[in-house]
C-alpha cells in the first residue's frame, strides 16, 4: 500500500505539497504537534504585543495627569491589551498546550481531525492579524457632533470600546470610524477558530484514548481540557449571535442595541457575560490542568483526591454558566437578580476551593523538588487563592457596588487570568520544554525567571487592589493628583517593568537552551503520564506502538511498585523497560500512516480577512466583490480538500529512509 | 489559634485597608451610613479572606518547606491518593462560612436597591461627559455638583441621554448606572456637611476619565437657602460692562444653542427636545467645578482656557472650539463669572 499509490487522478488546484521540513511544510502541516508549536510561538507574539500595550498603559498611568498618551491612544491600547492577551494569548496558547499534548497523553497519533485543526490556527492566524490591521486601516473618530482637537494617531487607531464593547457606545453613533468593525468582525474570527478546534478536542477525547484509558484513568490536564472544549462549544455561539447583532447595528441598521429606536444595551451585557463568565473559565482550567500535572510529578506523589479534582473541575465548568450577572451588579438589575446571583458566585468558591485544598494535600508529605515548573505551578496556587479570595468580595452584592469599574476589579482578574493562567501556563512551558524540543532549559535562568516574575507581579497588581479601593475608576487615561493616587500607580509602573524583563529573561533561556541547553532524556522528571514514555522530541508518529493503560497514571505503575508502607520502590525490570520504550519508540516496527498535509486549511485562513474586510467596506466598489472572493476561497478551500487523495507515499513514516526523520528534529526553526 | 496570630491577622487586614486609604474618594472612609454599613460588610468579609488566605498559603509554603526534597534525608513519600473526610471537611467549612455572609449580603440587597416613600427625589442624567441634575419639585436644573441636604435621604432618578454612564460617590454609597431609555435608582445619605468626591465608572467614551462629580451636602437649613437662591433667574450685568458684552456675545453667538440661562435666553425648544445640549448656566460660577467637574473656579484662567477650545480640555467634547478671540474669550469669561 505505502509505495503502490499512483499520482492522484483527482481534480487538485496546488501540486500536492512533498515536503516534510522547510517553511512549506509548517503551512501545510496537519501535525498536531507543529500545529501546537506555532500556536504557541504565534501565540507568543502577541504575548508581546498585549505586553507592550501594557507597558505604554503603565507609563501614562505612572503620574497624575500625564501627556505621553492621548485620550483615543489610551482607550485603544487597553482594548487592545485586553482582546489580545484573552483571545490572541491566553486562548490560543492554551490550544497550543491541547494540540501538542492531547494526543500524547491519552496514547493518539493524532487528533480526530488533522486539518479541521490546522483550520483552527489558520483562522485564527489570520483573525488576529486582521485585527491587528486595525492599526493600519481603521478610523476612528468623536461620537457624532463631538469635537476633537486633533486627529487620532494611528496609535489611537484601533479598537477602543474596551475588551467587552459595551453598547451602544460601541455603536456607530457613538463609534464613528471603523475600528469597532475590525473588533466585532475580528472576535467572530478568532471566535470560529476556538469553535472548531474546541470539537475536535471533544471529538478526540470521546474516540482516541488507548485502549483501558477509561474517562477516569484521564490525566488531569486531559479532564480540563475537556471541560474547556465544551464551554468553548456553548459560550462561543452566544458571543458569535451577539456579534453578529452588533455588527449588523453597525453595518445593515439594526437596532437590538441601540436604546433611541427602542433597543436594550443591556441586552448586549446579559449576551457578552453568557459567554465572558465562562470565558474566565475557558483560560484558567488549562492552567488549572497543567498544575494538576505539575505538582504531582514534583512531589513523586498521585495527585490528592483525583476524582474531587475532576469533578470541580466539571462543576466550575457547569456553574461558570450561571453566574454571568455578576459582571453587572451595579447595572440596575433587580434585587432579586443581584442576590440569586450574588450567591451562585459565592457557590462557585466552593469547587475552587476544593481544587486547592486537594493541590495543597498532594504536596503534602512529598518529596518535594522545587524545580522551575514546580516553582510556577506553587506560584500558581499562591496566586489564585488572592484571586479567588478577592472574587469572593465580589459575590458581597453591595461591596461589589463599591468595587465594580475600579482597579480592585482589575486587581482581582489579574490575579487569577496572570498570577492564576499564566503562571500556570510558563509552568506547562517548562515542564514539558524537554518533550517539545529534546533539550533541557536552564534552571538557573528558570529559576530567576520565576522570582522577578513573582516579584513583578505583586508589585504591579497588589497595589491595585488599593488603588480601587481608594477610588481609582477603570479606563480613565488620566486621574488628578488630588485623588492621592500617583505614589502607587508608580509602583505599579515599576512592576510592570519587572514583569517585562522576566519574560526577556524566559525569552533568552528558550531561545539558548533549545539549541543548546543539555540533551534531554526522554522522562527527566520521573514523570507519571504517557508522553514521557515517549523520546524527545516526540516523533512524528508520536507512538511506534499503540500504548494500552491499565490505571491511572499508568506510566508511573510502569515504572514503580509500592511497598508494604506505600511507598514507591522502582520496578527491577524499569530500566530494561526504558530503554525498551526508547529503541521501539525511535523505530516503528510497521509503517504508521500519518495526516496528509494540505495546503487548503492554509487556504481558508487566507479567505477569513478577505470576507472580514468586504463586510466592513461594504459600501465601497471593492467590498462587496472582496467578500464573494474571500467567500469563495473559503467554501472552494473545503471542497478541494474534501477531494484530496487520502493516501499518498510521503504520507506514511519511513524510519529507515533519508530526510524523513520526526519534525522536532529540525524542523522548529524554520 | 493563639491570641498571638488573631493579632497578626487583625494588623494584615489593617495594613492592607490603611494601604487603601486617603483620597478623597476613599471607598473604605464612609461618611453617610448606607456606605458604612457596605464598609462593615466588606471589612468583615476581608478580615475571613485574610485568616483563610493566611492559612492555606501557609500550609502551601509549609509543605513545599518542610517535605522539600533533601536527598536520601528524604525518604520516598507515601502514595496518598486522597482522603473522603476531608474532601468533605474542605467542602462544608467553606459552605457554611459563605453562608454565613450570605445572609447579610442579601438582606443589604434588598434594602439598598429601592428608596424610601420619604426620600428626596433628585434626577440625574448622564450625559458625555457630564451629570446634569434637576430638582423636580422646584424646577430648576444644574450640572457637575449635586447639592443636597443631610440626614435626608436622597432618592437618584437616573438615566442617560447617550450611552451608559455609572454614578460614583464612594464616600456615601457604592456605584449604579445610568441607562439610555431605562430608569435606576441610588440612594445617597450624607451624615455631616461636605463636598464629596465622584466620578462616572463606566467607560463611557473618549473622556470618560473627565466625566468627574461632585456632591456638596448641607445642613438643611442651608439646603433649602440654597434652594431659593438656585430659583432666582440669572443675574443680569449692568449696561455698558464687559459682562454686559460677554452677555451679548452669549445670545448672538452658538453657546445659546446649547445653554440655558433662566431669564436671559428665551425657553429654547432645543433643550428639552432631547437633541444634544449642554450644562444650564444660571448659577455657574456658584457651582466650584465645572466642565465634567474637572475645571475649578479657583484656577484664574480656567474658564478662559476651556472656551477657547474645549476639546483639547476633554477629547470629543460636544462644545466646539469656535474660534473667539482673546478679547471676546475675556468678554464671555467675565460674564460667566458674574452668573452667580
Amino acid at each position: 500500500m505505502a509505495t503502490t499509490a499512483a499520482p492522484s487522478s483527482a481534480p487538485t488546484i496546488f501540486r500536492r505539497p512533498a515536503s516534510n521540513t522547510g517553511f512549506w511544510s509548517w503551512i501545510t502541516t496537519a501535525d498536531h504537534k507543529k500545529i501546537g508549536m506555532m500556536y504557541g510561538y504565534t501565540a507568543f507574539v502577541f504575548f508581546i504585543l498585549g505586553g507592550l500595550e501594557a507597558l505604554l498603559l503603565r507609563i501614562q498611568l505612572a503620574q497624575p495627569d500625564s501627556v505621553f498618551l492621548s485620550a483615543s491612544e489610551y482607550n485603544a491600547m487597553f482594548t487592545m491589551h485586553g482582546t489580545t492577551m484573552i483571545f490572541l494569548f491566553v486562548m490560543p496558547v492554551s490550544a497550543a498546550f491541547f494540540n501538542y499534548l492531547l494526543p500524547l497523553m491519552i496514547g493518539a497519533r493524532d487528533v480526530a481531525f488533522p486539518r479541521m485543526n490546522a483550520v483552527s490556527y489558520w483562522i485564527f492566524v489570520f483573525g488576529g492579524i486582521f485585527l491587528y490591521s486595525s492599526f493600519i486601516f481603521g478610523t476612528t473618530g468623536p461620537p457624532e457632533g463631538g469635537n476633537l482637537a486633533e486627529v487620532a494617531s494611528r496609535l489611537g487607531s484601533a479598537p477602543n470600546g474596551g475588551w467587552f464593547g459595551y453598547a451602544p457606545n460601541s455603536g456607530l453613533r457613538f463609534s464613528s470610524g471603523t475600528v469597532m468593525d475590525y473588533w466585532s468582525v475580528g472576535l467572530q474570527i478568532l471566535g470560529l477558530a476556538s469553535l472548531i478546534s474546541a470539537i475536535n478536542f471533544i471529538v478526540t477525547v470521546f474516540n482516541m484514548r488507548a485502549k483501558g484509558m477509561k474517562l477516569l484513568r484521564m490525566p488531569v490536564f486531559v479532564w480540563m481540557t475537556t471541560v474547556v472544549a465544551f464551554l468553548l462549544l456553548f459560550s462561543l455561539p452566544i458571543i458569535a449571535v451577539a456579534l453578529f447583532m452588533i455588527t449588523f447595528d453597525r453595518n445593515v441598521g439594526t437596532l437590538f442595541f441601540d436604546p433611541s429606536m427602542g433597543g436594550d444595551p443591556i441586552l448586549w451585557q446579559h449576551f457578552f457575560w453568557l459567554f465572558g463568565h465562562p470565558e474566565v473559565y475557558i483560560l484558567v482550567l488549562p492552567a488549572m490542568g497543567i498544575v494538576s500535572e505539575v505538582l504531582p510529578t514534583f512531589s513523586r506523589k498521585p495527585l490528592f483526591g483525583y476524582p474531587a479534582v475532576v469533578f470541580a473541575g466539571a462543576a466550575i465548568g457547569f456553574m461558570g454558566f450561571g453566574v454571568w450577572a455578576h459582571h453587572m451588579f451595579s447595572s440596575g438589575v433587580t434585587p432579586i437578580t443581584q442576590a440569586a446571583f450574588g450567591l451562585s458566585t459565592m457557590a462557585i468558591a466552593i469547587p475552587t476551593g476544593i481544587k486547592i485544598f486537594n493541590w495543597i494535600g498532594t504536596v503534602w508529605g512529598g518529596k518535594v523538588k522545587l524545580n522551575t515548573p514546580m516553582l510556577f505551578s506553587l506560584g500558581f496556587v499562591g496566586m489564585f487563592v488572592i484571586g479567588g479570595l478577592s472574587g469572593v468580595t465580589h459575590s458581597i452584592v453591595p461591596a461589589d457596588w463599591q468595587q465594580t469599574d475600579t482597579y480592585y476589579i482589575v486587581a482581582h482578574f489579574h490575579y487569577v487570568l496572570f498570577g492564576g493562567a499564566i503562571f500556570g501556563l510558563f509552568s506547562g512551558l517548562y515542564y514539558w520544554f524537554p518533550k517539545l524540543t529534546g533539550r533541557m532549559f536552564s534552571e538557573a535562568l528558570g529559576k530567576w525567571h520565576f522570582w522577578v516574575f513573582f516579584i513583578g507581579f505583586n508589585l504591579t497588581f497588589g497595589p491595585m487592589h488599593w488603588l480601587g479601593l481608594n477610588g481609582m475608576v477603570r479606563r480613565t487615561w488620566v486621574y488628578a493628583e488630588e485623588t492621592g493616587l500617583g505614589p502607587w500607580n508608580m509602583v505599579v509602573t515599576v512592576g510592570a517593568f519587572i514583569i517585562a524583563l522576566g519574560v526577556l529573561i524566559f525569552m533568552i533561556n528558550w531561545t539558548w537552551s533549545k539549541r543548546h541547553g543539555p540533551i534531554a532524556p526522554f522522562d527527566p522528571w520521573d514523570a507519571r503520564t504517557l508522553e514521557w514514555s515517549l523520546p524527545s522530541p516526540t516523533p512524528a508518529y508520536n507512538f511506534a506502538v499503540n500504548p494500552v493503560v491499565t490505571s491511572l497514571d499508568d506510566f508511573w505503575h510502569k515504572k514503580y511498585s509500592e511497598d508494604a508502607d506505600g511507598r514507591p520502590v522502582r520496578r527491577p525490570e524499569a530500566t530494561a523497560l526504558l530503554t525498551e520504550y526508547e529503541e521501539v519508540g525511535l523505530n516503528p516496527p510497521e509503517p504508521i500512516h500519518l495526516p496528509n498535509p494540505s495546503y487548503y486549511p492554509f487556504m481558508v485562513g487566507v479567505g477569513m480577512p478577505m470576507v472580514g474586510y468586504g463586510l466592513i467596506y461594504d459600501n465601497t466598489a471593492w467590498g462587496i466583490p472582496l467578500l464573494i472572493l474571500g467567500a469563495v476561497i473559503i467554501v472552494g478551500s473545503f471542497i478541494g480538500w474534501g477531494v484530496e487523495p487520502l493516501e499518498e507515499p510521503h504520507a506514511e513514516h519511513h524510519p529507515d529512509e533519508p530526510g524523513n526523520e520526526h519534525p522536532g528534529t529540525d524542523g522548529e526553526d524554520s | 489559634m493563639t491570641r498571638r496570630s488573631w493579632i497578626g491577622i487583625a494588623m494584615a487586614s489593617s495594613l492592607f485597608t490603611a494601604c487603601a486609604s486617603g483620597g478623597p474618594m476613599d471607598s473604605l472612609d464612609p461618611k453617610g451610613p448606607i456606605a458604612t454599613d457596605i464598609d462593615g460588610l466588606f471589612r468583615l468579609t476581608l478580615n475571613i479572606a485574610t485568616v483563610i488566605f493566611v492559612l492555606v498559603t501557609g500550609a502551601l509554603l509549609y509543605a513545599a518547606i518542610r517535605f522539600r526534597d533533601r536527598g536520601d534525608r528524604t525518604p520516598e513519600p507515601k502514595q496518598v491518593e486522597g482522603n473522603a473526610r476531608l474532601e468533605v471537611i474542605w467542602t462544608v467549612i467553606p459552605v457554611l462560612i459563605l453562608a454565613s455572609i450570605a445572609v447579610p449580603t442579601v438582606d443589604r440587597i434588598f434594602k439598598y436597591t429601592s428608596c424610601a416613600d420619604d426620600a428626596l427625589h433628585i434626577e440625574v442624567i448622564g450625559h458625555q461627559w457630564w451629570f446634569e441634575y434637576t430638582y423636580p419639585d422646584d424646577g430648576f436644573s444644574t450640572a457637575n455638583v449635586l447639592v443636597m441636604p443631610t440626614e435626608t435621604e436622597i432618592c437618584l432618578d437616573m438615566s442617560s441621554d447617550d450611552v451608559i454612564h455609572n454614578y460614583w460617590v464612594p464616600k456615601l454609597n457604592g456605584k449604579r448606572y445610568l441607562v439610555p431609555g431605562q430608569d435606576t435608582v441610588l440612594l445617597l445619605r450624607a451624615d455631616e456637611p461636605g463636598e464629596y468626591w465622584g466620578q462616572c465608572a463606566e467607560f463611557c467614551g473618549l473622556s470618560h476619565a473627565k466625566m468627574r462629580a461632585r456632591v456638596i451636602a448641607m445642613t438643611p437649613d442651608d439646603y433649602v437657602a440654597w434652594l431659593t437662591e438656585q430659583q432666582r433667574p440669572a443675574s443680569v450685568p449692568v449696561e455698558g460692562t464687559i459682562e454686559q458684552q460677554g452677555m451679548d456675545l452669549f445670545l448672538g453667538g452658538q453657546c445659546v444653542s446649547c445653554h440655558n440661562i433662566s431669564g436671559v435666553t428665551a425657553d429654547n425648544p432645543a433643550l428639552t427636545a432631547g437633541a444634544i445640549y449642554g450644562p444650564d448656566l444660571t448659577h455657574f460660577s456658584s457651582r466650584d467645578v465645572f466642565a465634567g467637574a474637572v475645571l475649578n473656579h479657583g484656577d484664574p484662567n480656567a474658564i478662559e482656557d476651556w472656551i477657547d477650545n474645549p476639546p483639547v480640555v476633554k477629547p470629543g467634547s460636544f462644545m466646539p472650539n469656535i474660534d473667539l478671540t482673546q478679547q471676546e474669550i475675556e468678554a464671555l469669561a467675565a460674564y460667566l463669572r458674574s452668573l452667580d
